[in-house]
């Protein structure tokens, strides 16, 4: 894979995608430095799970330019578009899991598919890390929300990617929870990891604030504007 | 890969490439049925056409080394054109024997068409005389030639006008039991391709999975196209048995059976079914693969 332009690992450039017609990202720009923290917030249906999926080839803009890596996302073939997705980890809305699979099986999922050993080790410091090691036999189904939000995320780094980025991560846990995934995803950033969240929770963009240098990047009137200093 | 490694590692599999998928009970057992039914069905084309064209051979040969020559003449000239005749024959190369028809023999030919007691002597029947042929048979334009100078009132008939329709016929047969087949193939490849779709369209949360945490489209066919294919083959080798061991109990070739008891296969020809269940496995690979990839396109 071709290494990208250093100094950026995702770039949009005048990006614009919609639903049937309807627009709702225009001609956005956006550039996520390694070792960036971002916060992309904005009202439900604004645009930013949109943003999210552009930026791991999910979508395809309908204009504009989205590059992952320093490649173009629209000359990338299947294969690219799923060796990309290897470096970046994706923490889902939906938190997709395969609930025939136990929770250790899930996340090591992708070393799987990549045809990695799996060394039971990594999986249960990883799980011991998210505070998950007493779960590593259930299913997916027997965990809480906030264990399957732990969970994602740990699958989402198994890999080491470069980039993770996390649609709504607290969305359906409780404030202490929110704050001890805020704080796993702070840790990896100090390990030069880029992220960017996308959340409604403005109290947790500025509980991160006071721990971490974030960028933090409104969707309004399907643009992307930096927030104020009001966050 | 090599193809060999290639195909040893789909049939071995990979234990936890396998576990990715969940298990799909209905569109295996449906896969499995729908082999062994086509599988059998196979085994009873392939039978057919196979004793269709040795059956046809059979006839063709036995035709071909006997003919006749019919003798009409004026009253008073029959005999003297039948001894002609039988000199003729008798001096012709590839002729291993001639025998004029008695006229008992005649009216046993004709009786079932005339009833019994036929006067053949007020009847203008012509005589007959049957011709047995040696293994290299003999010139007809020749033979011909020589009977109109000696015998204007001879006519040989060496069955050609016979044989011609039972090879066409035969030919037919062959070509239906091998349409036959090809059908029994693709309607095989149709309900592998439906039911792998079904299994496809009801893992899609799983193809869904397997694509955001970055597996390949060929990695996830894989797991889909394995399991069809050893279905494939496991449900094509059932019907095959079950297909041949029902050919080996139908009544053996005679005489009087005819057709009928002819069909079945013969020496080597038993070996024929035994590459059903591996082509089988073939058209459920094709299949399950063409499904998967086309399936898999049309996702993110």
């Amino acid at each position: 894979m071709k290494t990208g332009e250093p100094g950026r690992v995702i770039e949009l450039d005048e990006v614009s995608y919609g639903y049937g017609g309807v627009p709702l990202l225009g001609n956005v720009s956006l550039k996520l430095t390694p070792g960036s923290f971002h916060f992309l917030t904005g009202p439900s249906g604004a645009g930013k799970t949109t943003l999210l999926k552009l930026c791991y080839g999910a979508l395809t803009a309908t204009q504009g330019r989205v590059e992952v890596f320093g490649q173009d996302v629209r000359t990338m073939s299947r294969d690219e578009v799923a060796m990309t997705r290897r470096r970046v980890g994706v923490v889902h809305q939906e938190q997709q899991f395969l609930d025939h699979l136990s929770l250790a099986e899930n996340v090591a999922l992708p070393l799987t598919v990549s045809g990695r050993p799996t060394e039971a080790g990594e999986v249960a410091d990883l799980l011991t890390w998210v505070g998950l090691s007493n779960q590593k036999a259930s299913r997916p189904p027997e965990l809480s929300g906030g264990e399957r939000q732990r969970a994602a995320l740990a699958r989402a780094i198994i890999m080491s990617p470069e980039v993770i980025l996390a649609d709504e991560p607290t969305g359906n846990v409780d404030w202490e929870m929110s704050i001890r995934l805020l704080q796993l995803l702070v840790e990896l950033n100090r390990m030069g990891k880029t992220i960017m969240i996308a959340t409604h929770d403005l109290n947790l963009i500025r509980s991160a604030k006071a721990q971490v240098q974030a960028r933090v990047l409104r969707i309004s009137n399907h643009q992307v504007q930096l927030a104020g200093a009001d966050l | 890969m090599s193809k060999l490694p290639a195909a040893f590692a789909l049939v071995a599999g990979d234990k936890q490439a396998d576990r990715v998928v969940p298990p799909t009970g209905f569109t295996a057992r449906l896969t499995i049925f729908a082999s062994a039914a086509m599988a059998f069905l196979a085994v009873f084309a392939l039978a057919l056409s196979l004793a269709t064209g040795r059956i046809a051979a059979q006839w063709d040969a036995a035709l071909a080394q006997s003919s006749t020559i019919r003798v009409s003449a004026p009253q008073g000239q029959v005999e003297a054109q039948v001894q002609a005749v039988i000199e003729v024959l008798s001096a012709t190369p590839g002729v291993a024997d001639a025998r004029v028809l008695s006229d008992d023999d005649q009216r046993a030919l004709l009786e079932p068409w005339f009833g019994p007691d036929l006067p053949l002597d007020t009847l203008p029947v012509p005589r007959l005389i049957a011709i047995t042929e040696t293994p290299d048979g003999y010139d007809t334009a020749g033979l011909r030639a020589r009977l109109a100078g000696e015998a204007p009132g001879a006519v040989l008939d060496d069955h050609t006008r016979w044989r011609e329709p039972l090879v066409r016929a035969a030919d037919r047969m062959r070509l239906f039991g091998l349409v036959s087949l090809a059908l029994i193939a693709a309607t095989t490849a149709a309900i592998i391709t439906l039911a792998a779709s079904a299994a496809l369209a009801a893992n899609a949360q799983v193809i869904g999975v397997l694509r955001l945490v970055g597996a390949r489209d060929t990695y996830i066919a894989r797991a889909f196209v394995r399991r069809y294919t050893l279905r494939g083959l496991a449900g094509a080798g059932l019907g095959t048995l079950v297909g041949m061991v029902a050919v080996w109990l139908m009544p053996g070739d005679d005489s009087t059976g005819g057709f009928l008891t002819g069909l079945g296969f013969a020496g080597p020809e038993w070996f024929l079914p035994l590459l059903i269940p591996p082509l089988a496995a073939a058209v459920a690979f094709l299949a399950t693969r063409r499904a998967a990839l086309a399936t898999l396109r049309e996702r993110p």
